[in-house]
């Protein structure tokens, strides 16, 4: 399943750093940012419940930079 | 500008404020016996108010051990400076990267809303009529396949439906990018992102809102943004060393040069301090340099923009790569049906007629009028007037030979093939011209023949000529049709090369030959078609354009770039976009690099300070951002 997010991130690279962070969340499969239209396409792993996912995305991608946002 | 801004703005500005008297105070121009301690603490006051973040930042990086953290680096670097004494550079460093920021968040912002007033096509809400009759606004996606919703002048169509009530006019120029009025009525079908113009339309959509037309286009378009160009990916290559090699070069600067000088003696200086607070200031200089964001924004940025602005002309790049490869096409190939003719029949020429060719026509139209097939719609096209069907009877359908009628109740009319004619007692003239041929005869004459042929587009000819303009070198035109049509309409477009008598399965082979002929030479092949059985080709091609797209998902599927309206010459303006924002591109990554290259050349030189270092920095970025917003700008091209 794919689902699409807003975002807020001040900087280029910080939302490649998002993209890794979310990547590297359980329960997901794959996950892309971009930072102009401010949006992160996420694909869940077969099972996962977005609903349990994302806030873990949330907080790995704040661990990474403090100052983003995913709006769920 | 948002809260962020605006918070990060009054910052700058309360910095600035405090820090003018204190800089002329530093540099002598105010004299005053001010104690150096109290000197410092009023220096930290601004460089405190405006840099804060910046501090947090880079302690958090610390945490998270990433040691080239832009935050990190600058810190560095300003608290480096105050420790050598120059509070003035300092501060100034703090306050320049946060005026760049604040331009760089601004001005994405801004072009990022640019953008999206472009494709301002998504609609924010459907209207449903409830118990009562009265209408109630809904969120589009929470609208059912096959429901009824009601549109009213002025606003846009949500989702994609067939109209069952109403007449009205509407607009599609945010689909195709030119301001055109299509007159929908019952059973017509309305696509979401027109607007409606004139009366309240009644509509029983056919799809859901994501399926829809309007939410299929601009997610096309938001993810042409994340297949990335060859450039970009240079870019933050690129980025990924410059830092390191930049940190590692301010290290080598403030360690190893000055332990060097020590016991070298090189570089005259009068003490071991003079060396350390020479170079370890270098150092300093090199960090300030260290980030690579103008670069790093301004690529993508340009990219994004160029995008948007071809998507507003109804021309849609499904990604920065193919913008890059449209950009280098050299040879085309075209299906000749739909691409460069219409696909409909029109009439070309009346010929042998001993009468008026309007009275021919009106003949063949009044005795057509009953049929539907296209060449009788054709018919009925080139009279141009209104068909009074009461003007016709006995009415005689021929089954493979054409029709018979009597008009105004005297005038026997027959009008068909030339076994028709030979049936009715006339000798058909034959035409030398190429198409399908109506002869008619009039009361037992023959009455001259009418040709019907496909019609070019418009815009066909000058479209060629404008893509040799745009850098096209080759173009051939590709076409099922017998040889003879081929080479005429050739003529007419002002093609040499073209290819008639072609299966499907041909033209993958022909383009595969181009490809060839064209490989290793970076210069690309493209094919053009109207997205019908011809996805293969769009496929094969290194960039398939698929043209009148306009609710054709097949056609959106296949292809890599989406002309949304059927004008040939927006081959041509697709083609000089990408260019001119490649173009952009390429001037700001030379742009750039040199000045940071220079930058850091002269820093280490000792002849940029600081202040060069920071002013180059933002200055390069800033117009470097507004160069890339250039890329927006695509109308006149």
């Amino acid at each position: 399943m794919k689902k699409t997010y807003k975002i807020d991130v001040d900087c280029a690279n910080c939302a490649n750093l998002m993209e890794e962070a979310a990547k590297k969340t359980d329960g997901v499969k794959d996950a892309s940012v971009s930072f102009m239209t401010l949006k992160m396409k996420v694909e869940f792993d077969e099972g996962a419940d977005p609903a349990e996912v994302m806030p873990r995305v949330r907080t790995n991608c704040k661990k990474v930079e403090s100052d983003c946002e995913v709006f769920l | 500008m948002n809260k962020k801004q605006k918070k990060l703005l009054i910052r700058i500005l309360a910095a600035a404020v405090l820090y003018i008297p204190l800089f002329l105070l530093a540099e002598g121009v105010i004299e005053a016996d001010i104690h150096p301690a109290l000197l410092f603490a009023l220096f930290l006051v601004p460089y405190l108010i405006c840099g804060y973040d910046v501090l947090w930042k880079a302690i958090q990086g610390i945490k998270n051990r990433k040691p080239f953290d832009e935050h990190f680096l600058m810190t560095i670097a300003t608290i480096g400076a105050i420790v050598l004494g120059q509070y003035p550079e300092s501060v100034a460093v703090m306050l320049l990267y946060q005026v760049g920021e604040l331009f760089q968040s601004y001005a994405v912002g801004k072009s990022r809303r640019n953008i999206s007033e472009l494709m301002d096509i998504r609609p924010d809400y459907a209207n449903i009529e409830g118990d009562g009759g009265q209408l109630e606004r809904v969120e589009p996606d929470e609208v059912e396949t096959g429901s009824i919703i009601v549109v009213q002048p002025g606003e846009k169509v949500p989702i994609d439906g067939i109209v069952v009530e109403g007449n009205s006019s509407v607009n599609t120029a945010a689909l195709t990018g030119e301001s055109m009025l299509r007159d929908v009525g019952p059973d017509s079908e309305v696509l979401s992102g027109m607007i409606n113009t004139s009366g309240v339309l009644k509509i029983r959509t056919t799809a859901e809102f994501e399926e829809s037309t309007a939410s299929k286009i601009l997610d096309l378009v938001e993810n042409a943004a994340s297949r990335k160009a060859n450039a970009e990916n240079f870019i933050s290559k690129f980025a990924r060393v410059y830092t390191p090699v930049v940190v590692y070069s301010a290290l080598a600067l403030g360690i190893l040069v000055p332990v060097v000088c020590m016991f070298t003696g090189l570089g005259n200086y009068a003490s071991v301090a003079d060396i350390w607070r020479d170079w370890l200031l270098r150092a300093c200089t090199f960090l300030v340099i260290s980030c690579p964001c103008a670069v790093v924004i301004s690529i993508p940025l340009s990219f994004f923009a160029g995008l948007g602005g071809a998507g507003s002309q109804g021309i849609l790049i499904k990604g920065s790569n193919y913008l890059e490869l449209l950009a280098k096409v050299k040879t085309i190939a075209f299906d000749k049906t739909g691409t460069i003719t219409k696909g409909n029949f029109a009439v070309a020429g009346v010929h042998h007629s001993p009468v008026e060719e309007e009275k021919i026509l009106e003949y063949a139209a009044l005795a057509e009028c009953h049929s539907s097939h296209p060449i009788s719609l054709s018919l009925q096209k080139a009279y141009g007037k209104n068909v009074d069907q009461t003007r016709v009877t006995e009415v005689k359908e021929i089954s493979g030979y054409g029709v018979e009628a009597v008009i105004d109740g005297s005038v026997h009319v027959a009008v068909g093939n030339d076994r028709l004619m030979r049936r009715t007692g006339v000798e058909p003239v034959a035409c030398h011209h190429i198409g399908t041929v109506i002869h008619v005869a009039v009361d037992g004459q023959y009455a001259g023949h009418i040709l019907i042929t496909d019609e070019l587009k418009e815009h066909s000819r000058e479209a060629m000529a404008e893509l040799k303009k745009a850098g096209v070198e080759k173009e051939v035109m590709l076409t099922g049709d017998i040889e003879k049509v081929a080479s005429s309409v050739a003529e007419e477009v002002g093609l040499t090369d073209y290819r008639a008598g072609l299966l499907p399965a041909d033209k993958v082979t022909v383009v595969e030959e181009l490809l060839k002929e064209n490989e290793g030479t970076g210069k690309k092949v493209a094919f053009v078609g109207d997205g019908i059985n011809d996805a293969p080709v769009l496929a094969r091609a290194d960039i398939g354009i698929a043209m009148g797209a306009l609710g054709s998902d097949a056609a959106i599927e296949a292809a890599d770039v989406v002309l949304m309206n059927d004008d040939p010459l927006k081959i041509s303006q697709g083609i000089r976009i990408s260019q001119k924002c490649l173009h952009i591109v390429h001037q700001n990554i030379v742009f750039t690099m040199t000045v940071k290259i220079a930058c850091l050349i002269l820093g280490a030189l000792g002849i940029a300070n600081m202040w060069v270092a920071i002013l180059a920095d933002v200055g390069v970025m800033i117009l470097a951002v507004l160069n890339a917003i250039r890329c927006l700008f695509v109308k006149k091209i």
